[in-house]
């Protein structure tokens, strides 16, 4: 087994320092918000890990699109890689969210365009999973898993359109307490500064992650492809 | 054999109109023979019905809201069984393969199971509405509400032939078509509901056309994507 590349290293360590910054920054630069207090601290690090599950779509759909003009195998990694990310760093960002909406919003959960579309993605990329799980041949997976990537990609976008629609054309009518009236507050520089640098450190954080998963992936073509030989 | 069928069955597919229409015609004369896929579509769409009924207590005033939701459900519901039935049988009897090995643009073959879906999915929705009418007398006979069920469930329709040709293909098969279908079609399903409670609310079509369009931009771009990736799907 290859040694970890040395940049990978360096990275692992700036990934720590840099998360350890941000919490840092969180807790004691951040000024305390007038109204949530402290729960609105868990916003920064909400909003980090859903641009990282951002990211790893994209990273995704990209991978999903190229593996289908090249056939190279390699990207079929780079895109279960991006998924597996992606589905975790989403998870993340809606239980942090459900946690920080509670307080702020009276509900852990409630039918927002932004809420219901994450809810979705999560679940295609379930499905994705599965999908992969009931193919054995590696070639067809891989051609499969792209083509469904490639789907949920656009029908995502859409999806966040059409629930848009569904709530301005007919607006919350029961209480006023809408995702946009409750919960939102202004910004102080401080606070920006903040947020960017949560969402630099986590964007860090991703490359790290994503580097990684694809060299676990490619090590586990290696050991299945050790594995074929030693049947043979 | 009558003419008609001889006459499509002889001639070189070498048009890609001609090859659609081919794939149509066995799909529809088989299924007048066997009468297994629309029989189950049919029975299983009017039980998901008789499941709401008991479901939501479908009193007058809950069945105004509750109607769009209850049909789009039953036709997304019966849909999958018929696309996974559809699709299993080409594979199951080797058709798929001699499919093919047809000397025809493989997205003939896309387009060709995709109507014969459709044509399913159509037929199911024409018995289940005058049923749904007069079981819970409703009057369901709105123009606007059949061009919504024209556009979603060619929506449907479009992906869900994509996905069930690579679903027959898995281990798991029947169990994963829904799963891989349903978060895709969301954004059909909020569109139809919507736009069908619109008409049926006899909202202005300015206020339901949002919708339609909707409907019409899923429909364009899943036909489209579909039409660009099937070839990776049916590719040994």
């Amino acid at each position: 087994m290859k040694p970890q590349p040395i940049a990978l290293k360096v990275l692992n360590i700036v990934s720590v320092l840099l998360f350890l910054a941000a919490l840092g920054m969180v807790f004691l630069y951040a000024p305390l918000e007038a109204t949530m207090n402290y729960v609105q601290k868990i916003f920064y690090f909400h909003i980090a890990n859903a641009w990282v599950g951002m990211l790893g779509f994209i990273a995704a759909a990209v991978a999903g699109v190229i593996y289908l003009i090249k056939h190279d195998q390699k990207w079929d990694i780079v895109e279960l890689a991006a998924v597996e990310i992606s589905l975790v760093f989403f998870l993340i960002a809606i239980v942090a969210g459900s946690i920080w909406a509670r307080p702020s919003w009276g509900a852990y959960w409630t039918w927002e365009p932004r809420l219901t579309t994450a809810a979705i993605l999560e679940m295609i990329y379930i499905a994705y999973l599965l999908l992969r799980q009931g193919i054995d041949d590696p070639d067809r997976r891989a051609r499969f898993s792209a083509v469904y990537t490639l789907v949920g990609a656009i029908s995502v976008p859409i999806t966040f359109i059409s629930i848009r629609f569904f709530r301005t054309i007919h607006p919350v009518v029961i209480g006023t307490n809408s995702a946009a009236s409750q919960g939102s507050f202004d910004m102080t520089s401080k606070m920006l500064a903040t947020m960017f640098f949560a969402l630099f450190t986590f964007s860090v954080i991703f490359v790290n992650l994503f580097w990684h998963r694809i060299r676990l992936g490619q090590l586990a073509q290696q050991v299945e492809q050790l594995k074929l030989e030693e049947l043979q | 054999m009558n003419n008609n069928q001889q006459t499509l069955a002889h001639k070189p597919a070498s048009s890609f109109i001609g090859a659609i229409g081919a794939i149509v015609w066995k799909d529809l004369v088989a299924e007048l023979r066997s009468r297994e896929l629309l029989s189950a579509m049919l029975v299983f769409a009017l039980l998901v019905i008789l499941i709401f009924n008991f479901a939501l207590e479908l009193d007058p005033l809950t069945r105004r809201v509750a109607t769009p939701g209850i049909l789009w459900a039953t036709f997304a519901f019966a849909g999958t069984l018929g696309l996974n039935r559809s699709m299993a049988v080409e594979k199951d009897r080797g058709c798929l393969d001699g499919l093919l090995l047809a000397p025809v643009d493989r997205s003939a073959i896309y387009f060709g199971k995709m109507i014969s879906n459709l044509a399913f999915m159509l037929i199911v929705e024409v018995v289940v509405l005058p049923v749904y009418s007069v079981l819970y007398n409703t009057n369901l006979f709105n123009p606007g509400l059949i061009i919504v069920i024209l556009l979603g469930s060619v929506g449907y329709v479009a992906v869900g032939t994509l996905l069930s040709s690579m679903a027959v293909q898995t281990r798991t098969r029947d169990v994963l078509l829904p799963i891989l279908l349903f978060p895709v079609v969301i954004p059909i399903l909020i569109a139809a509901v919507k736009a069908s409670s619109g008409f049926l609310q006899g909202l202005e079509v300015t206020e339901v056309m949002p919708y339609i369009n909707l409907l019409i931009v899923y429909d364009v771009i899943f036909i489209a994507v579909a039409y660009m990736v099937f070839d990776f799907v049916v590719e040994e």
